[in-house]
């Protein structure tokens, strides 16, 4: 017998009454999502910017490799999308656009259709996600409302540069994916 | 080694063991602290515990659901009965490959089916990703927490190992400069992988996708640059809603770190173009833990590991001393369902506080289930040293004559004998435990010369 077989058989075999599915109720937060979201961020240890102010702190870097991704800043390229990831090994700066952001945690919802690759968030040294003040929701459970039945290969809740505190729980930013977090309001 | 005395060992050093026990309980009081700031927590709590409740009374169905939707997205469904078909249905997919050097982020089901030895001994270089696991990796150790698996280990002992492996200045202990030298050693190993092995935090029914979640990004580092994606999944992942997950992700990183959200939260539903991702759904003792009533709920847990920071045994004996894969509270409830004998300590190394009942997301029962794996280990194994005091505890206290005259003799007693007869290894009860100062006189005689 198969192991699919054999598993299947083995649960339909034991003795269980059927339990019913919750409802989900609609849940919100109490205060201003803008103002929740920005927070959230600071506390994944992100950033939240002002176009000008991005733009500023831009001026002032010295990147060489920058694909982005964004009509606000498509100007700002200066590598063409490679058919290959492993070519980003050295890119220094991504900008993508964010589908919309949650309010209670920060996270920002991308799929393949702002990815193009989807290693980009993840190999880029930094990285920005251009995002609509507009498109903010309050908790993970409007977003998957939002999300719907959206069909897309590959989705991404990302809420923060990498990081971690493996060593004694010290918080060490930049383990392996993008250092520093910046999100651009559109 | 019996979990009592695993415990001895780890508490032989003991700055390091107070240390371990105050950073688990910080970890704890940050869990606490952003749980507050969720009105509709408790209720979160009941929702995920209704929901798992629902998927266990259907696994059946929602596993054919999962794999239909999951195979109509062009992943490869495969199932493993135990983890030696696990193990073997990975090194066929790796031969088919021609892969010798695969790289694989933090996954207790991989670590439970022991796939990482079974991999080497075919040939096969596996690089753990995630830090934590890297260094435990290094050491040759299983990790000793499974949300943080090198909590064992302090920075002295990392900054020494990497000195060795990774060529780290020496004595340099900066938590920031030891994690950089891990980034640039572990980015080689990422660009040069072509499978990469993740585990899975929750399996979609309704959509045939599943969400992998970390904060430090080696899962996706890993998958987005490998030719193949090979995900391993206990059946007991299964959701039924992608709606669900909104409960589940609220839930899951603020009981396991006090954060909010994971940084990455990553939902696969199809390969790349000219990719491909495999599942393989294990079983390895999850059926024949459902099929045990008492202990069903069991398969509840998420893995967050909040049981575990809780707990003052597992904080004060360290996640070794449980000799299991998955350690701490749920360990001791899941382990004896897979070798009761092995793990016959396990249902004993808790004081039954009940607080890790009360931090689980998911509401499961722990130290009820926890007092019943005694009760079922004692009928199979007998009472385990403490039963011949028991018994005579038992027939001192069931007489009152008996007991007015023993309680005269050992107040008299314990003052003046000497503690090598009072801690005799006979009394097993006495071991780790200290008695208290004997009072001048017995209640009964406090009463009489008070009443008046």
């Amino acid at each position: 017998m198969s192991s699919r077989k054999s598993i299947l058989e083995a649960i339909k075999a034991i003795p269980r009454e059927e339990k019913p599915l919750p409802d989900l109720p609609d849940f919100g937060i109490s205060g201003e999502l803008e103002e929740g979201f920005t927070q959230s961020i600071l506390g994944n240890k992100g950033e939240v910017l002002e176009k000008s102010v991005f733009e500023n702190w831009l001026a002032t870097q010295d990147f060489s490799k920058i694909l982005s991704l964004t009509e606000s800043y498509r100007n700002l390229s200066t590598i063409e999308l490679p058919k290959d990831p492993h070519e980003l090994s050295t890119l220094d700066l991504a900008i993508l656009e964010g589908q919309f952001g949650v309010a209670e945690n920060g996270a920002i919802w991308l799929d393949d259709s702002q990815l193009f690759l989807r290693a980009i968030p993840f190999i880029t040294e930094h990285l920005v996600i251009v995002l609509d003040r507009k498109n903010l929701v309050p908790t993970l459970h409007q977003a998957y409302q939002r999300i719907g039945d959206a069909h897309s290969g590959f989705g991404l809740f990302v809420a923060g540069p990498s990081k971690t505190a493996d060593i004694e729980q010290s918080l060490v930013i930049g383990a392996h994916g993008a250092k520093s977090l910046r999100v651009v309001w559109k | 080694m019996s979990h009592p005395q695993a415990a001895g060992e780890f508490l032989k050093d003991h700055p390091k063991a107070k240390w371990h026990d105050e950073t688990l309980w910080f970890v704890r009081d940050k869990r606490d602290r952003i749980s507050k700031t969720i009105p509709e927590w408790e209720e979160l709590r009941n929702l995920a515990s209704q929901i798992k409740e629902n998927v266990l009374s259907k696994l059946d169905e929602y596993l054919i659901e999962f794999e239909k939707n999951a195979q109509a997205n062009g992943i490869h469904v495969h199932w493993a009965k135990d983890g030696e078909e696990h193990n073997q249905l990975v090194l066929e997919i790796l031969r088919k490959q021609n892969c010798t050097a695969i790289v694989k982020s933090k996954s207790i089901l991989t670590e439970e089916c022991h796939l990482n030895p079974y991999l080497e001994k075919n040939g096969i270089e596996v690089v753990d990703t995630d830090l934590g696991e890297r260094i435990v990796q290094f050491l040759n150790q299983p990790p000793s927490h499974i949300v943080l698996p090198a909590i064992h280990l302090k920075k002295g002992e990392i900054s020494e190992l990497f000195h060795e492996k990774l060529h780290t200045e020496k004595g340099n202990e900066d938590p920031t400069y030891l994690t950089q030298a891990a980034r640039i050693h572990l980015r080689e190993k990422f660009l040069g992988a072509k499978v990469a092995i993740t585990g899975v935090n929750f399996g979609i029914a309704e959509t045939g996708e599943f969400v992998v979640c970390t904060n430090e990004g080696n899962a996706d580092m890993g998958v987005h640059l490998a030719d193949v994606h090979i995900a391993c999944m206990g059946i007991e992942k299964i959701i039924p809603r992608r709606k669900d997950l909104g409960v589940f992700l609220r839930l899951l990183a603020r009981s396991a770190t006090g954060q909010s959200v994971t940084n990455y939260n990553s939902h696969f539903r199809s390969p790349s173009p000219g990719k491909e991702i495999h599942i393989i759904l294990v079983d390895n003792g999850r059926t024949a833990q459902l099929a045990r009533e008492k202990f069903r709920n069991s398969l509840k847990c998420i893995r967050c590991g909040a049981c575990m920071n809780t707990c003052p045994i597992y904080r004060r004996s360290g996640g070794y001393s449980y000799g299991s894969t998955v350690p701490g509270p749920i360990g001791s409830i899941l382990s004896p369902g897979l070798d009761m004998k092995k793990y016959s300590t396990l249902p004993f190394a808790s004081t039954l506080c009940g607080s890790c009942s009360d931090v689980c997301p998911v509401k499961i029962n722990i130290h009820e289930q926890l007092y019943e794996w005694r009760q079922e280990i004692t009928k199979t194994h007998g009472e385990l040293g403490k039963g011949l005091s028991m018994k005579l505890a038992s027939g001192i206290f069931k007489s009152p004559l008996a007991y007015k005259i023993s309680g005269n003799l050992m107040r008299a007693a314990l003052k003046t004998l000497p503690k090598s007869l009072i801690y005799h290894p006979i009394n097993s009860w006495g071991k780790g435990r200290n008695l208290p100062e004997t009072p001048e006189e017995t209640f009964k005689e406090w009463y009489l010369k008070n009443r008046k």
